[in-house]
């Protein structure tokens, strides 16, 4: 293929834009953490001084750090969880042939489109009177609820991939249906898995309604909902760079989870599996 | 080491469709069986029911002393080779080949040492550390082979093994396999639809139509003496010419001329002296041009003009195509469904033309648009009842 000048410069302005779109925010958010407390309003990108106060008052408060490990906590279990859960649920759904396969597909899809927000009042009512109120186990569950068709969603869709010989060839072998799974299938589905446990944690890291809501003191509440709670050192003085510094902090997860798994959600990994 | 048996045994589909109908096959200890068919003919549900990967509707499945029906397929101490090899392709040549063997909790050291020898018969021992995506389809194969070969299984299933393979590379591991399976003498099921591959590997070959065992028994047995149609077109290849035709008496009238049967065939057929329509079948060897033939050997049969419509040279020998004309018509669903599958055993009749392969020897000087004069050996001409196809030759 040859590329005209053209096309490489206009292939280039669109990029930019993209970058530019969708990088401002978050460079924007950078450079006010590092902004010491006088110079927030300067309306400047970079004022020519950096100072980490921001960040050591956010590591300095209980309440953000507590939220920090309540948040790790919370999604990195809900996403184990979920994909157990969602590992066997997809396969079942690949590989048999029962009655209430597509009731079962279609309920997790509606599942999955139910806007959270019309469950939080009664969640909030139910939790406070069957004791699961501000606790991890109370905010895991409606994480999972809304994780689950999305997990089995992914990984069905890649055990669908991965050849029914490999399964029968491994029985034959010698194996159980579990040993085939675990062995054979599950390692095949390894992009599939990490596909799917990125999407879990994201939503898990990233919600703030329910995070909100189920909770009311650093025994659960996690980061993004601790955000709200912050403020400044005074009446008059805006928590916008601890805001800043705390956002900056826990994006910070998401985006070394992305770069770890990003190797691994390669395709072709089943590649010399059956004739090629 | 193990005899396997298939007592009656059905394979019914929930929508009532029967892949295999009431199979009776019994295969010695260290036989070497072929199962052979056009596609859809239950050959590889009835191998998969062996594995256990099919369940069985009915009858019994022996392998040992055992009846194997409702045991999951890593008790019946098998191994398979499949079609598409099957290997896991997240592990090297050598975790795939010892797989089995780890679980059934061989230690270490002896996988390694069990691995490393399977590696040096099929040569593959600078292969072991490799994954499958970077081997070769040959290699592959070989792989596949030796995950079967390591584990010492009581039986080898194989699964169309080498149908992906390429024509050169097929005949290259086809005296491979023949090779391993005789220095381990395991008994062996081997599923092909390629009747080169059956006729050359087994020690019997069991020829499946629609489900139903035709017949069992020797390569040149099969070759020699068809016991119907079905399995009189699907041996050989070029396969059996087939043609309509009468017997009158001690002669049986063909299309292109009348033959004087031989005291043995006549004897065969216990002709009553009336008149007769059958299917006749000539394989395209028993067919020569005259020009090189004595008399002597003319006298074995007969010679008739044909206007060759098409040579064929192969360099050892020339297949000579040409046309025959017949005003009857005979229908047979065997031959219908050969016809389907591979072209072969179409009958000329209702004065349709009709192909015939005649096999000539290399000295021939036959050319195409020639009016040459071929001469039919007529003790080995076959023939079958029209209605159920049967052999009334075979005895």
């Amino acid at each position: 293929m040859v590329d005209s000048a053209r096309e490489r410069v206009l292939w280039g302005i669109g990029i930019l834009v993209v970058l530019f779109y969708a990088l401002i925010p978050v460079l924007w958010i950078a450079s006010l953490s590092i902004k010491p407390v006088d110079k927030l309003t300067d309306r400047k990108f970079f004022s020519g001084e950096i100072s980490f106060d921001n960040y050591d008052s956010i590591f300095g408060d209980d309440t953000f750090t507590a939220a920090l490990v309540n948040s790790i906590g919370i999604a990195l279990i809900a996403t184990l969880i979920s994909i157990a859960l969602a590992a066997m649920a997809a396969y079942a759904l690949s590989r048999l042939d029962f009655a209430g396969k597509a009731v079962i597909l279609s309920g997790a899809l509606a599942v999955a489109m139910f806007p959270p927000i019309s469950i939080v009042g009664s969640l909030f009512d139910m939790w406070r009177s069957i004791g699961l109120y501000d606790t991890w186990a109370g905010l895991i569950i409606p994480y999972m609820t809304f994780t689950l068709p999305l997990a089995i969603y992914t990984l069905s869709a890649f055990f669908r991939e991965i050849p029914w010989e490999l399964e029968q060839a491994a029985q034959v072998d010698g194996a159980t249906p579990f040993q085939a799974f675990r062995k054979v299938i599950v390692p095949l589905a390894a992009p599939g898995v990490f596909t799917a446990s990125i999407l879990v944690f994201i939503f898990a890291w990233n919600d703030f309604i329910f995070a909100n809501t189920l909770t009311s003191t650093d025994n659960a509440r996690t980061v993004p909902a601790a955000l709200a709670f912050f403020t400044g050192g005074s009446q008059f003085e805006q928590p916008i760079g601890a805001i800043s510094a705390a956002a900056v902090v826990v994006t910070v997860p998401i985006i070394v989870m992305v770069l770890i798994f990003q190797r691994r959600i390669v395709a072709g990994l089943t590649a010399g599996a059956v004739k090629g | 080491m193990a005899k396997i048996t298939f007592d009656g045994v059905t394979k019914r589909y929930p929508d009532g469709y029967e892949a295999v109908k009431d199979m009776d096959l019994e295969i010695q200890d260290g036989e070497f069986m072929i199962l052979v068919g056009p596609s859809g003919c239950g050959k590889s549900t009835a191998l998969r029911m062996v594995a256990g990967l099919e369940d069985i509707s009915e009858g019994e499945l022996t392998i040992g002393d055992e009846v194997v029906n409702q045991k999951a397929p890593r008790d019946r101490d098998i191994a398979m080779v499949f079609q598409n090899y099957a290997l896991y392709p997240h592990m090297t040549v050598r975790d795939n080949m010892g797989f089995a063997l780890k679980l059934h909790g061989v230690d270490k050291g002896e996988i390694d040492e069990r691995v490393e020898e399977a590696a040096k018969i099929l040569d593959l021992t600078e292969h072991l550390d490799r994954k499958p995506a970077n081997l070769s389809g040959g290699q592959r194969q070989r792989v596949a082979m030796g995950r079967a070969i390591v584990r010492d299984p009581s039986a080898y299933l194989m699964d169309e093994p080498l149908s992906n393979l390429d024509a050169k590379l097929r005949v290259q591991m086809r005296t491979e396999v023949s090779r391993i399976q005789s220095r381990t003498d395991t008994t062996t099921i081997y599923v092909t639809h390629d009747q080169t591959e059956a006729m050359t590997l087994g020690d019997r070959v069991a020829v499946m139509r629609a489900g139903v065992l035709q017949q069992v028994d020797t390569p040149m047995e099969l070759y020699n003496r068809p016991k119907n149609l079905f399995v009189a077109g699907f041996i050989g290849s070029p396969a059996m010419n087939f043609m309509p035709a009468t017997v009158e008496g001690d002669t049986v009238k063909l299309p292109m001329v009348d033959v004087r049967l031989p005291d043995e065939l006549r004897q065969r057929l216990a002709q009553d002296g009336g008149s007769r329509e059958l299917i006749a079948g000539i394989r395209p060897e028993n067919f020569e041009d005259a020009a090189l033939l004595g008399d002597e050997a003319r006298s074995r049969g007969a010679t008739f003009k044909a206007k060759i419509d098409l040579t064929e040279s192969m360099g050892s020998e020339i297949y000579a195509h040409f046309s025959v004309t017949s005003d009857k018509s005979i229908e047979s669903d065997e031959l219908r469904e050969l016809a389907e599958d591979s072209g072969a055993g179409e009958v000329p009749g209702g004065g349709q033309e009709g192909d015939i392969v005649a096999r000539l020897a290399a000295e021939s000087q036959v050319r195409r648009n020639d009016e040459a004069e071929l001469f039919i050996d007529a003790s080995h001409i076959q023939l079958f009842d029209p209605e159920d196809g049967s052999s009334l030759t075979a005895g």
